[in-house]
This record gives C-alpha cells, sequence and structure tokens, in this order.
C-alpha cells in the first residue's frame, strides 16, 4: 500500500481519497495495473460469451412463436402456451418417468459403487497391485459411447454374445424391461474405476496415527474402515452427491440415443433424445426449447436444494 | 544476481519438497500391520472381491481383442474363451480397405489436434489470470464461468446459433463451441493456486516482471503436468465426440471417426459377407468386423493409456483439492 512511511492519518487519507477517486479514475487505475491479466483471460470471456450466454438469451424461444424470417428473438410472444402443450403432451408422463427411473438408478447405484471401490482398493497393501487396480479400473472410461453401446449389443446379442447366451433367444436390448438395468450396469462398469480417484485422494490424506489410536481402542479392520476412512471421505462424498444431484433429470443424450431401438422405446425416451427428435428431426424449434428449459430448471432447483441442504446438515456446499 | 536471471534450473527448487505423508515408522497404514487370524480373513475376502471386478472389467476388453482375431464362427459358438481360436484378420483386411473408416480417422485426427490445441491457448492463460488473487474482477468473472456449468440455453438455441454462424457443416463446429471448458479451467486454476507460490510473484514483480513475463516465463514451464493433464482431457474428450457430428454435421465427408463408427456398427447390416456365405455366416463375419473396428477406433486412446494413467490420477487429484 502507498503511503505506508507516513503518519497513520496520512494513510487514512490515501485510503478515503482512493475510495472516493471517480469511478473513471479508479478504472484507468485498475486497467494500468492489471491490463495483460485481462487480456489473458479475454478469449475465454469471449467464448462463454458467445457459446452460452447467447443461447442463454436464446431460450425465449420457448415463450415465442418460431419464426424463421425473425430468427431466435423475434417471433411473437405466446408466453406459456408450449410448456401447457408439453404438460398435455400424451408422451408427458411416459418421459418424465423413463428420465427420473433411469437417471435415479444411475445417480444412486453409480454414486455407491465408486466408494465401495475405493475402500477396497485403500485396503490393497502392495503399492504395485493397488497400481495394477487402479489402472485396469479406469481405463473403460476412455471408451466412447459409441464403442461401448456396439460393444453391449454384441455382448449381449441373444443366442450368439457373452452375455446374450444365457438369456435364450430374448433380445435384452430389445426388451423394455431390462433397458434400465442394463443402463446403469454398463455405465458402473465403465466409470466406476474413474469416478473412485477422488475418494481415494481423500483417503490418502488419512492421519496413520488416527489408525493407531483406534486399534489400541481395540478396532478391528472392518471398524477401521467404518470409523476412520468412511468418516474421511464423507465431506467429499457430500460435494460429490450435491453436484450429482443436479442432473437428476439430466440423462446423458448420447448413450441413451444409441441404445435405442423400436423394441424398446416404451422405456428409452427420455427427455433430452425427446428434445432432439422434437427440434432438430421435426423442426419444432419453440416446443422443444421449452422442453429444454423445463429440464433445466427443473435440474437447477435439485442442485440449489441439494445444496441448501448439505450446507444446513454438514457445511458442505458448492456455492 | 536477481532471480530471472539465474536461468530456469533453479526455478524447480522453489517448489516446496514434497511431504512424506508417514512422518513416523511405527504409523503403518492398517494393510501392513501385523494381522490377527480375523484381519487375515478379511484381507483374503477383500482380494478376492478386487480379484472379481478386475476380471470384470478386463475379461471384456480381453475378449473383443481374442474375437477379433479368431475366426467368426467359433466366436458365435462359443468356441473362444481365452485365446484367438482358428486365427483370422479377415476382418481387419475388410476394415482397412473401407474408405469410410480412413475418412473418419483423418477428420477426428484434424478436429482433434487442432481443438485440444485451441482448447490449451485459451483455457490455461484463463486459469492463470482467474489464479491471481489481487485481480478483483475474478469473483464475478468466475461466477459467470460456474454458473454455465449448472445452466444451458440448452440444444435448440445452440443449434440456431451455430446456424447463424455459419458453422453448420463445417469443421469449426467441433472446435470453437467447445473451446473453453469451465471444469478444466477450475483444475488448472487450483493447480496455479497450489503450485505457484506466491513469494515467486513478489520477487518477479520486485525484478519488475510483468503478469505476461511472469505467465509464459515462468508459471508456464513449471506446469507441464497440469498442460498434460487437461491436454489429455481434451484429447479424449474431442476423439470420442459424437453427438456434435450428430447435431450440426450433415456432409458424410465431414464426419469424425465416432460418427462414421456408429454407422457401421450399430446400423445393422447383414452386407458385409461375400456371395455364397450363408445369413449365419454373414452375420458372423459381420460381428468380426465390429470387434476390429473396435479395436482400431480405440487404438490409438489404448496406445497412449499406460504412458499417461498417472497424469490423469494427478488431474483429478488436482481437481479434488478444491472440491
Amino acid at each position: 500500500m502507498s503511503g505506508e512511511n507516513d503518519g497513520n492519518s496520512a494513510v487514512i487519507d490515501n485510503i478515503e481519497a482512493r475510495r472516493h477517486a471517480p469511478l473513471f479514475k479508479r478504472l484507468a487505475t485498475h486497467f494500468h495495473q492489471y491490463w495483460q491479466l485481462w487480456v489473458l483471460a479475454l478469449p475465454s470471456i469471449l467464448f462463454v460469451v458467445i457459446f452460452a450466454y447467447v443461447p442463454m438469451y436464446g431460450v425465449q424461444l420457448a415463450f415465442r412463436k418460431y419464426d424463421i424470417t425473425k430468427g431466435m428473438t423475434g417471433g411473437d410472444w405466446v408466453g406459456f402456451q408450449y410448456f401447457r402443450q408439453f404438460f398435455n403432451d400424451p408422451m408427458f408422463v411416459e418421459i418424465i418417468t423413463n428420465t427420473f427411473r433411469i437417471s435415479l438408478w444411475t445417480l444412486v447405484m453409480g454414486f455407491i459403487a465408486p466408494i465401495i471401490l475405493a475402500l477396497l482398493i485403500n485396503q490393497i497393501g502392495s503399492s504395485k497391485v493397488k497400481g495394477f487396480v487402479q489402472t485396469i479400473t479406469y481405463m473403460p472410461h476412455f471408451i466412447s459411447t459409441v464403442v461401448m453401446v456396439s460393444m453391449l449389443q454384441i455382448f449381449l446379442s441373444p443366442g450368439t454374445g457373452l452375455l446374450g447366451r444365457f438369456f435364450g433367444r430374448e433380445s435384452l436390448m430389445g426388451d423394455p424391461n431390462s433397458f434400465t438395468s442394463i443402463y446403469w450396469i454398463s455405465e458402473i462398469w465403465q466409470h466406476m474405476g474413474w469416478n473412485c480417484i477422488i475418494y481415494l485422494a481423500a483417503l490418502s490424506s488419512v492421519d496413520l496415527a488416527l489408525y493407531e489410536a483406534a486399534k489400541i481402542d481395540g478396532a478391528g479392520r472392518l471398524q477401521l474402515i467404518r470409523y476412520v476412512d468412511f468418516p474421511t471421505i464423507l465431506p467429499t462424498v457430500g460435494v460429490m452427491l450435491i453436484l450429482n444431484m443436479g442432473s437428476v433429470l439430466g440423462v446423458g443424450f448420447e448413450k441413451v440415443w444409441l441404445m435405442q431401438n423400436t423394441l424398446n422405446i416404451t422405456a428409452s425416451e427420455v427427455i433430452s433424445t425427446y428434445t432432439y427428435r422434437i427440434g432438430i428431426l421435426d423442426n419444432q424449434f419453440s416446443y422443444s426449447t421449452a422442453i429444454g428449459l423445463f429440464n433445466s430448471v427443473v435440474n437447477f432447483v435439485f442442485l440449489v436444494i441439494a445444496n441448501t441442504i448439505a450446507k444446513r446438515a454438514s457445511n458442505t456446499s458448492i456455492f | 544476481m536477481s532471480f530471472l536471471q539465474r536461468g530456469a534450473s533453479t526455478i524447480p527448487t522453489v517448489i516446496p519438497p514434497k511431504k512424506k505423508i508417514r512422518r513416523n515408522n511405527s504409523l503403518q497404514h492398517p494393510a501392513h500391520q501385523q494381522k490377527t487370524l480375523g484381519d487375515r480373513v478379511i484381507d483374503g475376502v477383500i482380494a478376492v472381491i478386487v480379484a472379481l471386478i478386475v476380471i470384470a472389467i478386463l475379461y471384456p476388453l480381453w475378449f473383443i481383442i481374442i474375437a477379433s482375431l479368431s475366426d467368426p464362427t467359433a466366436v458365435a459358438t462359443g468356441q473362444v474363451n481365452l485365446l484367438p481360436k482358428g486365427f483370422s484378420i479377415s476382418g481387419y483386411s475388410k476394415i482397412l480397405t473401407d474408405e469410410r473408416i480412413w475418412i473418419g480417422y483423418r477428420n477426428t485426427i484434424v478436429y482433434t489436434v487442432l481443438g485440444t490445441a485451441v482448447n490449451l491457448i485459451v483455457t490455461i492463460p484463463s486459469a492463470f489470470a482467474m489464479s491471481r488473487r489481487e485481480f478483483k474482477p475474478r469473483r464475478v468473472i468466475m461466477f459467470l464461468f460456474a454458473f454455465t456449468m449448472f445452466f444451458s440455453g440448452g440444444l435448440i438455441p445452440s443449434y440456431l446459433l451455430m446456424k447463424q454462424l455459419g458453422l453448420l457443416n463445417s469443421m469449426w463446429v467441433f472446435i470453437l463451441p467447445g473451446a473453453f471448458g469451465v471444469y478444466n479451467m477450475i483444475i488448472a486454476r487450483s493447480f496455479f493456486e497450489g503450485s505457484i507460490p506466491e513469494e515467486l510473484r513478489d520477487s518477479a514483480r520486485v525484478d519488475g516482471v510483468s503478469y505476461f513475463g511472469f505467465f509464459f516465463k515462468i508459471v508456464l514451464p513449471l506446469s507441464s503436468a497440469i498442460i498434460a493433464v487437461i491436454g489429455l482431457y481434451c484429447f479424449v474428450g474431442h476423439w470420442n465426440d459424437y453427438f456434435t457430428g450428430l447435431i450440426y454435421i450433415r456432409d458424410q465427408d465431414q464426419q469424425p471417426l465416432q460418427n462414421v463408427l456408429q454407422m457401421i456398427l450399430l446400423a445393422n447390416q447383414t452386407d458385409q459377407g461375400s456371395a455364397g456365405m450363408t445369413a449365419a455366416q454373414s452375420q458372423n463375419f459381420a460381428d468380426q468386423i465390429k470387434f476390429g473396428i473396435i479395436i482400431v477406433s480405440t487404438l490409438p486412446l489404448l496406445v497412449i493409456y499406460p504412458f499417461l494413467q498417472k497424469y490423469f490420477n494427478k488431474g483429478v487429484m488436482i481437481g479434488a483439492i478444491k472440491g
């Protein structure tokens, strides 16, 4: 701070003077000092404004009748017409149920599995074995969705597939009842290892004296996991839970879309695939935007609720 | 002599040495301690469970490899279990002569290399600016960034924007819209905040080094690990991208590999076999080609994977500090 060598009153005067300096002057000082940081951040700000905030502004299309000559923001205002259309859509109940069913199964199972895996891997004594297990379990994470779904199709193909042959002539990929299970089990297979890294990171910070103290109190291996390891990762678990809550209605598009076929469509049409079908394939831009907005708002509300609860309950929050 | 003139080789010494977690030899992880009989039983149970998980993950991947090298009929009748049977690379020779795969491959390489480069050029400087505590506007800017992680305009407004910008059916749609990833920026920012000591900036400032000089000459050379991690995330993301091609590209010659794969793998074709094959035989042959394509398309990632695994690990850990 300038003026450090002067008396106390001079310092105060100086601060006062700066606080009351005209806005223009303060901005000039700021940019003189930090223009290089602005330059470094500028491209990212531009990209975010153009590719995230312009579409967000364009969300008003959900309340307007799309007019190809007037673009995103020029059509006539129709209020909540498209939302009412969605709530009265004969597909509405089916789509919402499907979305909730698939995402809840995936969220709950996909949330628990990495925690268990991390606790298990943490119990491995040899660091070589540990490294090997980690290498193997992370691997499927890098397989693309297209390849993942075609692996499912090959392995589950009735009669001849690696798994399909145990289910007789019935095609699992075409069975609405097994769609959800196939979806979440393959999600876990693919991402369990990757998602457990964050818990392993937390576990590596356990104070070893705690194990010692617990052992003196007579704790066995399982109790050490229960009373030392588990509490250690609990804050991380909280944050991950909040982040996951933000996608309660956000089943990823790609995998569902690729797994869909005419046989399982009653169980596999979700909000994101319906938005695509209505919007891109049928060109009903306004209607599709309204469905997408409904989806975003629900997700956002869930995120805020989860965040508030977590904040009250355990002082964990993401904002 | 000023700090900067001593040359880059002295800089890493400023980074504090890695903390040893094991401060005391008598303190050990439970897995290394003396065990009672009950503990040994638990150890055994854990070992069996972990082994089953490893097999469940590894075997399908191994099966694809051996199936792609086996006789299609042997695969279909369940004779291929642990090793290839009736060695055959007819699937591969069919793939290597398929022009579509090569066009897709070429497109994906172009999109991935360019896209990853642009990602890094945009993300890393931004993360540095956001990591400077004295830069007051960063709070507002970070909020603007973070908000986009939880709320978006959705499919159609984005689609119409791309249309207006003339990005439909253009290779730039793979590169520009995703050029800046907020998540990656946050990881890099955490790294800068955690691993670049404040003293470094202070001494540089005393020597009259500007932010540009500090970023390019001091911070970047110390940040190869985080650049590698984020570069890899972006690389994998671009390589596996299917959505962009599906929504924005109509022109077959511009489709990336994943979309070509989807056409070949998931469109159930039976025209792959040559004349004289029965329906079952040509179905088996089509499966053989699928196994081969899975290998061919995933090969680049599989090749770099072992080298990069430790970096991936590190990246998530860095991100986890903030989490």
